[in-house]
């Protein structure tokens, strides 16, 4: 088994305009995508706004520098993300595919195993 | 028979084996090893074997078997003394349990697995940019060197060798399987695969620049690998649809240009030099092709190709059966490239006025504006309609946009005629 990291991108002003209706379906979503794959999801969230986020870039003193904002500005934002455990790329397409995208779409990111023994 | 003799001969039969049996070798060797480069590097060995085995024992009756062989054990001895740690990316994954040692050893040659569709269908994935489905197709399935492969696509050698190693990282990494896919995936997956084996054909078959008209490696390579899928995918009517269109295609390979190097239209060629087997053949594909309904892409490019294969002469060519199978093939895979040709065929078949009037048609589509042969059909309706100046000016528009010589003199020579 192995881990896909699965990014969900949307057009924030889409999913604003929406309203509560559309919302509530879009929950009502998710909570059967989660239902219907719950053995193999290790994790998720939706996440704010872009509005509300917060970046931290390195200078080339090596000081740091707080902004305002997501780290790249772009029409569809990161909304969200499941973590899934998947046996491979052809399975994790297969349950990405069922995640509910009516403003976007998903990116499928496959976990770096990283090594420690040597 | 002198030394000499015996080692072409021996040379011929790996040149002969490499050709064809490469991709079963790689397919068998990868479910092994599990790692491209690895399975790679042993059937390279076994190739370079042969050329000293076989000079000394003669060339075995099945070669493939033999070379198989050899290049699994080299892999089972490479397994065995491969530190897994020096491995540079992780293993393949597969839906099966690997062979025990023994089991592989004691494998007849009869009985070791066919992995080719596997492996073309691993190089073919839809997560991998087409670019690289291509150059891997090239590499992994038709044994190219990366130095062939970046001659065939006008790139750089290191450009490319960067491109496939790219390539091999990803479906490692993101752990696109070594599988057959499942039976509901399987249309969508071969789709892929065949449009990059009609990518090579049109990409050998018209040269993008250059002097040469026909890149004759890469039509043979395509020709190739559409037997090879016909081979394993005997009841696809897309397999067969796409081999019959090659073939058809490809029949008119000695005509297309002239001693002179002067691009020859189909109106000019002549037909007694068209390659008849790969018409025979063609025709019988192009039949079984468009059985099912309703009927492929290639089918009906194909069953296009073979009106004009079977007909006698230019002016005895069924335009109307060609427009037809247009309206059909519009509708099967809509193109505005489609819908250009349908709008020469409707030339032919009602007359110059009528094929301007459809190619003007589509003077608002975006992908056209800038491709040569939109221009070129225009001008040539114009000339056939005594517009003279109007065709002059579309000639040279055409003449801006392409870059093969062959297709560049040919515009020249109608547009010199027109200023007589």
């Amino acid at each position: 088994m192995a881990q896909y990291l699965v990014l969900i991108y949307g057009d924030e002003k889409a999913v604003g305009d929406a309203g509560p209706a559309l919302w509530q379906q879009l929950h009502k979503e998710h909570v059967e995508f989660g239902r219907t794959h719950e053995k193999q999801i290790a994790g998720g969230n939706a996440l704010e706004s872009t509005g509300t986020a917060t970046s931290i870039r390195r200078n080339e003193d090596g000081s740091q520098t707080v902004t305002d904002g997501p780290f790249a500005e772009t029409k569809e934002a990161l909304g969200g993300y499941y973590l899934i455990e998947a046996k491979d790329l052809d399975e994790a397409i297969a349950i990405a595919k069922d995640i509910p995208t009516p403003f976007g779409g998903v990116e499928v990111r496959p976990v770096q195993v990283i090594d420690m023994s040597s | 028979m002198t030394t000499t003799q015996a080692s072409a001969e021996v040379a011929a039969a790996v040149a002969e084996a490499h050709r064809r049996e490469w991709a079963f070798v790689l397919a068998a060797t990868v479910r092994l090893t599990r790692d491209l480069d690895l399975a790679e590097e042993c059937a390279q060995d076994a190739f370079a074997q042969a050329l000293t085995s076989w000079a000394a024992d003669g060339v075995p009756v099945r070669p493939g078997g033999w070379l198989t062989t050899v290049a699994r054990r080299r892999a089972l001895d490479a397994l065995r003394h491969e530190s897994v740690a020096r491995r540079a990316l992780p293993l393949l994954v597969g839906d099966d349990v690997e062979p025990a040692v023994d089991e592989v050893l004691g494998q007849h040659e009869d009985e070791i697995p066919d992995d080719r569709l596997r492996l073309v269908c691993t190089c073919c994935h839809p997560a991998l940019a087409r670019e690289a489905q291509v150059a891997l197709t090239l590499r992994l399935i038709c044994g190219l060197t990366t130095a062939e492969v970046a001659r065939a696509f006008l790139v750089s050698e290191p450009t490319m060798a960067a491109r496939i190693t790219r390539a091999k990282k990803k479906i490692a990494s993101a752990r696109i399987p070594y599988r057959v896919p499942s039976a509901a995936e399987l249309p969508s997956r071969v789709g892929a695969v065949l449009d990059v084996v009609h990518l090579l054909f049109t990409t050998g078959h018209t040269a993008p620049a250059g002097t040469d008209l026909v890149r004759r490696d890469l039509v043979e390579r395509s020709i190739d690998l559409a037997r090879m899928l016909r081979g394993l995918l005997p009841d696809d009517a897309d397999v067969a649809g796409l081999l019959a269109l090659v073939l058809l295609t490809d029949s008119r390979r000695a005509t297309r240009v002239g001693s002179d190097g002067r691009l020859l239209l189909l109106e000019e060629q002549d037909r007694r030099q068209w390659d008849s087997a790969e018409i025979a053949e063609g025709v019988v594909l192009v039949g079984e092709a468009l059985r099912r309904r309703p009927p492929g892409r290639f089918a009906l490019q194909a069953a296009i190709a073979a009106v004009h294969a079977q007909s006698p002469t230019w002016a005895d060519t069924d335009w109307r059966r060609i427009v037809t199978l247009y309206d059909a093939l519009l509708e099967a895979w809509p193109s505005p490239v489609v819908a250009l040709n349908r709008a020469v065929a409707v030339g032919f078949a009602d007359g110059a006025a009528a094929g301007l009037a459809a190619v003007e048609a589509l003077a608002d589509e975006p992908q056209l504006a800038g491709y040569a042969y939109a221009a070129a059909a225009r001008a040539d309706f114009l000339r056939r309609l005594g517009r003279l100046d109007d065709a002059r000016l579309s000639y040279e528009e055409a003449l801006l946009l392409t870059e093969n010589a062959a297709e560049r003199e040919l515009l020249q020579r109608r547009l010199a005629e027109l200023r007589r």
